[in-house]
């Protein structure tokens, strides 16, 4: 299904788009005031966003140097080239300790690479232990925003849910009541799981030590109980030094949500005595990326999600439009680097408007690489109706004589037929807007007759 | 003023040539005002834009020769548009492959109140006695950067607004989300219609609580989205050109 017509199915219901859009613009606001508070932002946003050059430029050897670190450290290393190489290491881990069940903190990694159908296929039980995770799980959903998973449903959704599943009151819509009745639920799960997952937001080169940043103290909840944890990191992941992270800590969580910084951070530099730690390193499409020129940047991202909440679009759309575990401005350039034919209408589901780079932490030009993506997808895929036309456009607008003799016919045919009747654009124009009124002369026409003496 | 007569150059986006000769009209009228030599070149086409944003920017080469054709031997080249003039500026250089091209192109083309702001350096007096909603057209907004967007942290500036700083009796709208875009989007307006117009009627619900008398814009391509929107609903919101108005007032 093309973004445009999930975006029309999603716009039917009126009412409840307009609190998407509204509750996601508040996000937004929220970020504002958070960003406004720190009087260096735009210099935190240029350091970060030139440290993340910096390691695109060295990602080789910054990931070796992660790898000596980290393996010093006691970490296992382990190379992925792609999803299934990634689902099938996790498998091993939890085949070799006999392990049925395992709880996961949030992890947009492991959603691209679609490791819970995977383990599920292979008898295994995947706990989500984010609370929206957990949410969209209970429905079968994946998640349709990347900080806040479950952000297209209400309150009244959620209650409906859980009285189902955890047996909670009917009509109780309070969330505290909610969130307590899904913590001893995951307590449980918790308790018993001898593995667990973890998505990763900072590697270091510099230490071998990873960051993961939540709100809900999770992943730390998960691993701290757990024999085993298995952490899941992108390669695009790194930071060269300890120092460094402060300039991203101090960006992701005021871009995200508008906190100072996530409840938790934390830190993971080796297993305790009799513990293993499993480090993931993750390609699946990202040496790719990073060979595109003009879409190298986008690898830049750290997952705030600011993007989102700032598009027009997305608001307007939701997360489960794009149809890309990645949805937004973001997801419609990183989509198509995986695979072009599928996404081919996320990059046009835009107007180009350059909110998303303005708000980008680490200053991806996002809106300008979905540009470029168009111009890719165009020359890939080819519409011959639209090409032709194209053409046709393209020949008028380089001849000043078909350019006018157009102009003429355009301003003749819009004045002559009936809305129902005009071609196709304006048909689609004319649905919802009235065209423009045709006047008497054009402006050419009318500096002929007045103005043209000297020419 | 300046002491010599600026040589300028005259372009209309296609649309406003065929939809809204009185903004062109405008245009021209506020630059001869201003003292600058004004030339309209007959031999002008589209810059190419709507076919670039669409994915076919290499079918553009020609057109964007043919405007180099037609422009570059003005002073300026002055457009009452921010999108087209962001486009020239910011790709033509690209499209060509000619990246001693920018140079030029960005000491020469201007959309109008940038020029009036940056080169021309006027302070309009008068009076306009009007709220005023102020569309940013994205493109003008943070395409040339005519004023700060709401996402950046530096500090404020708005080289449109200040234009009207010394006007008396105008007032500007305080929106609720001062500078969201209003759907347009070139061919998104169709190929998105469902968006498009959700977005165009949350604009002028803003515009409407904020008690916008007067409508206005750098570009008539929002302006037109806008006003057919309102027009369907039968509501009326009168919209003039930031050129319309500005000529007013220096009239
Ligand atoms: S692209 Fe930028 S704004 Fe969007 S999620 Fe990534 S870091 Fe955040």
């Amino acid at each position: 299904m093309s973004h445009s017509k999930a975006s029309t199915d999603f716009l039917r219901n009126t009412e409840h788009a307009k609190w998407h859009d509204e509750t996601l613009w508040m996000i937004r606001e929220k970020r504002d005031l958070a960003s406004q508070k720190v009087p260096e932002w735009e210099n935190l946003r240029t350091l970060a966003s030139s440290i993340k050059e910096h390691v695109l430029s060295n990602l080789d050897q910054l990931l070796l140097e992660f790898e000596a670190n980290a393996t010093k450290n006691g970490i296992q290393v382990h190379w992925a080239k792609d999803a299934q190489e990634h689902n099938q290491i996790v498998l091993d881990i939890l085949k070799k300790q006999s392990c049925a069940q395992v709880v996961k903190s949030k992890s947009i990694l492991t959603e691209e690479c679609h490791l819970n159908p995977f383990l599920e296929k292979n008898g295994i039980e995947v706990i989500d232990t984010d609370l929206g995770e957990r949410i969209v799980q209970f429905l079968h959903q994946p998640p349709s925003h990347i900080v806040l998973p479950a952000i297209h449903l209400k309150k009244r959704d959620i209650s409906e849910l859980f009285h189902q599943k955890l047996q909670t009151e009917k009509g109780n819509e309070d969330p505290y009541y909610l969130t307590q009745a899904a913590r001893t639920h995951l307590r449980e799960k918790f308790l018993k799981a001898k593995v667990a997952i973890t998505g990763v937001n900072f590697g270091i080169a510099e230490t071998g030590e990873f960051v993961v940043c939540t709100n809900e103290g999770n992943a730390d909840m998960g691993v701290h109980l757990a024999d085993v944890h298995i952490a899941c990191m992108g390669i695009e992941k790194l930071i060269p030094r300890r120092n460094d992270l402060g300039v991203f800590l101090r960006l992701l969580a005021r871009s995200a949500t508008g906190q100072a910084i996530t409840n938790y951070t934390s830190h993971f530099r080796g297993p305790e005595k009799g513990k293993q730690i499993h480090l993931i390193l993750v390609d699946n499409g990202r040496t790719e990326q990073l060979g595109r020129e003009k879409f190298r940047n986008s690898l830049k991202c750290i997952r705030c999600g600011a993007c989102m909440n700032t598009c027009p679009i997305y608001r307007r759309s939701g997360g489960f439009s794009y149809q890309s575990t990645v949805p937004g401005p973001i997801g419609s350039i990183l989509s198509p680097g995986l695979d072009l034919k599928k996404y081919s209408s996320l990059p046009f589901a835009s107007t180009l408007c350059g909110s998303c780079t303005d708000v980008c932490p680490v200053k991806i030009n996002i809106h300008e690489q979905l540009y470029e993506w168009r111009q890719e997808i165009t020359k890939a895929n080819p519409n011959h109706a639209e090409i032709l036309s194209m053409k046709l456009a393209s020949g008028i607008f380089k001849s000043p004589l078909a350019y006018r003799i157009s102009g003429i016919l355009m301003r003749k045919l819009i004045k002559n037929l009936p809305d129902s009747l005009i071609y196709n654009p304006w048909n689609v124009w004319g649905k919802g807007r009235k065209l423009p009124e045709t006047p008497q002369e054009s402006f050419r026409n009318w500096y002929l007759n007045h103005r043209n003496n000297e020419q | 003023m300046e002491q010599s007569q600026p040589n300028v150059g005259l372009f209309i986006p296609c649309y406003v040539d065929q939809f809204y000769p009185q903004v062109g009209k405008a245009t021209l009228e506020i630059l001869e005002k201003l003292n600058c030599k004004v030339s309209y070149p007959l031999d002008q086409t589209c810059c190419g834009q709507p076919l670039a944003n669409s994915g076919y920017e290499r079918e553009t080469k020609e057109s964007c020769q043919q405007f180099l054709n037609s422009f570059l031997k003005f002073d300026y080249i002055v457009a009452p548009t921010g999108s087209c003039v962001h486009h020239i500026k910011e790709r033509y250089s690209k499209i060509l492959n000619a990246p001693e091209l920018q140079p030029s192109l960005n000491s020469k083309i201007f959309e109008l109140t940038e020029f009036l702001h940056d080169i021309l350096k006027v302070e309009l007096q008068g009076t306009f006695r009007h709220k005023i909603g102020y569309h940013a057209s994205c493109h003008a907004l943070r395409g040339l950067r005519l004023s700060k967007s709401s996402e950046v942290n530096t500090a404020p500036f708005d080289k449109v607004k200040s234009l009207f700083e010394k006007v008396e009796g105008l007032e500007w709208s305080q929106l609720q989300r001062s500078d969201e875009c209003c759907g347009f989007g070139g061919t998104f307006s169709v190929k998105e219609e469902a968006i498009s117009l959700s977005m165009g009627k949350d604009r002028l619900a803003d515009h409407h609580e904020a008690g916008t008398e007067i409508l206005t814009a750098t570009d008539m391509s929002c302006l037109m989205h806008l006003k057919g929107l309102a027009d369907k609903k039968q509501s009326t919101l009168p919209i003039m050109h930031l050129a319309e108005i500005i000529n007013q007032i220096i009239s």
